[in-house]
């Protein structure tokens, strides 16, 4: 079995175990979106207007939640040191582990938006290309993330440290995507913003893998 | 060129360079400065339109255009430190971050006082006051990044990677913001037209321009320097250093010091 | 001299307090940014003085025999 195959099968066993903990972040992100009608009052309207945005800031934060646990547990116990010094290149270890990572614990909030559209009074068209942002956006996050986890993971208490690193370069993909649900909203076409996220998110593929590997290597130092 | 550069990368070289730089770049970018500053508030003649506000000009352009040049300067550093594994590069990006965050957090300062009589709003979500106000938590975040860890060295090629990361970024972001802006409100600004400015009041821009150059020069070779002693605080050079200057100030403190 | 006296200048012809607000913050953070890095260097030099003094003193008390 190809060590890439071996390494894929065990993180999602090793999420499965941890299913609590995966739990987390979706239950953030639930709360903080129910937060807003209870802050700006239930009118439809209003909560139309800013769903987007909400939905959007909410996934970004609740994902810089999740990706702590990106490399921790494999740093703690010492695997991350082995996955450096294996043969296999450190660049696709690092892929497989952020594509685990994202299919475990930012996937299920991409299942869980069609709830939060109904609680944020989102139409039909709005809600497709909420879904269509949030599958192309979400592997951006967790591809850039994963440099700034590398590079905070031997840090003791990197999670606000993570938030100021991340929330300033996530600028560009957020202005994006909520701006292409609010073309949907108007009835306008979208794809531009799409091909603008789709862009920068193959940009990052072709990039971040190399950027995380270095980042894991100077926090293994 | 690499021979003659080479000897710089050795820490105690540079510290050299800079104690021999640093006086020339303090001196004549403080006069520059005052000179330049007074030159601006009071000799410049008046703007037919914006009266005498338009004196701002004399302080947040020079530092709106350090702003950017100084994260360039930074992101070169870390990518000559993680290329060419050059240790100094690491401390000159480590040295440049802070005088980056000071220069954008007065062209932010300033840009929100001239906003105020001429826009009638202390901020405006424009995109060059936004994309300075990222610019700014991206500096933040580089030096945090490199506090935060303990051992320099690391923590250097952290920042270093996040610095790179932030400038591949900026591009993007400001292109971006420029384009949510036009998205979201339309033509309101009263943009600032450039139209050919008088002589009169060109030449103390251009020196104010010049003097910020030179005042954070200044101060990066100083926290260079600083730099340089924290890493190598141990060394011999570094002893002999302290043992040195503090004979020059007080000839007679190191036997009281003893006692 | 753009000026006609003192109190037009520092009124600035009404924007007195945009003008002065933005250069006196400004002026002020490179004030302090310099005086920071400045105490800073000070404060290191002192820092390796003192780590000198000790080992001194701790090469002393090696080479003194221990009295019972």
């Amino acid at each position: 079995m190809s060590p890439i195959i071996a390494l894929f099968k065990r993180d999602l066993i090793l999420a499965y175990h941890n299913r609590a903990e995966l739990m987390q972040p979706m239950m953030f992100f639930m709360l903080v979106i129910s937060l807003f009608p209870l802050a700006v009052g239930p009118n439809a309207a209003t909560l139309k207007i800013i769903g987007p945005g909400v939905i959007w800031v909410a996934a970004i934060l609740s994902s810089l939640l999740g990706l702590e646990r990106l490399f921790r547990d494999d740093f703690q116990d010492g695997s991350l040191e082995q996955m450096i010094l294996s043969t296999t290149p450190l660049p696709a270890i690092a892929l497989v582990k952020v594509a685990t990572h994202w299919l475990t614990s930012i996937l299920p909030l991409i299942c869980l938006s069609p709830l939060l559209a109904v609680f944020l009074h989102l139409n039909e068209a709005m809600y497709w290309a909420l879904l269509v942002t949030l599958l192309l956006g979400t592997p951006l996050l967790s591809l850039i993330g994963a440099i700034a986890v590398a590079l905070t993971v031997g840090l003791n208490r990197g999670g606000v440290l993570l938030a100021l690193l991340l929330v300033p370069i996530f600028i560009p993909l957020l202005i994006f995507a909520t701006s292409a649900v609010d073309a949907a909203a108007m009835e306008l076409p979208y794809t531009a913003q799409l091909a603008f996220i789709a862009a920068m998110l193959l940009f990052a593929f072709a990039l971040a893998p190399f950027a995380i590997a270095y980042a894991l290597k100077v926090s293994q130092n | 060129m690499w021979k003659w550069l080479h000897p710089y990368a050795k820490p105690e070289r540079s510290y050299q360079l800079c104690q021999t730089l640093l006086p020339w770049f303090a001196v004549l970018g403080g006069l520059s400065l005052f000179v330049g500053t007074m030159w601006g508030l009071a000799f410049a003649p008046a703007d037919y339109q914006q009266g005498d506000a338009f004196r701002i000009i004399y302080i947040h352009v020079p530092s709106a255009i350090l702003s950017k040049s100084l994260y360039c300067t930074m992101a070169i550093a870390a990518f000559v430190g993680l290329v060419w594994q050059v240790k100094t590069a690491f401390m000159a990006m480590v040295a440049v971050a802070p005088v980056g965050a000071m220069v954008t957090f007065v062209s932010l300062i300033t840009g929100a006082a001239w906003g105020k009589p001429m826009w009638g709003t202390w901020w405006e979500w424009d995109a060059r006051m936004t994309s300075q106000l990222i610019l700014l938590f991206l500096f933040v975040g580089v030096m945090s990044l490199y506090k935060s860890f303990e051992d320099a060295q690391q923590g250097g090629k952290a920042a270093g990677v996040m610095a790179m990361v932030g400038i591949i970024n900026l591009p993007i972001i400001h292109y971006s913001v420029e384009w949510w802006n036009s998205l979201h409100q339309g033509a309101t600004i009263l943009k600032m037209g450039k139209p050919s400015m008088a002589p009169d009041m060109l030449w103390p821009l251009l020196l104010c321009i010049v003097s910020w150059v030179l005042v954070s020069s200044a101060i990066f070779l100083l926290r260079l320097q600083n730099e340089i002693v924290r890493r190598e605080i141990k060394r011999p050079w570094v002893v002999e250093l302290a043992l040195q200057n503090s004979k020059q100030q007080a000839p007679n403190n190191m036997s009281t010091d003893r006692g | 001299m753009h000026f006609a006296s003192m109190n037009e200048f520092v009124a600035m012809g009404g924007y007195g307090l945009y003008v002065w607000l933005s250069f006196g913050l400004g002026l002020l953070s490179v004030a302090i940014l310099w005086l920071s890095s400045w105490s800073t260097k000070k404060r290191l030099f002192k820092q390796v003085l003192r780590e000198q003094v000790r080992q001194q003193r701790i090469q002393q008390a090696k080479q003194q025999p221990v009295k019972p």
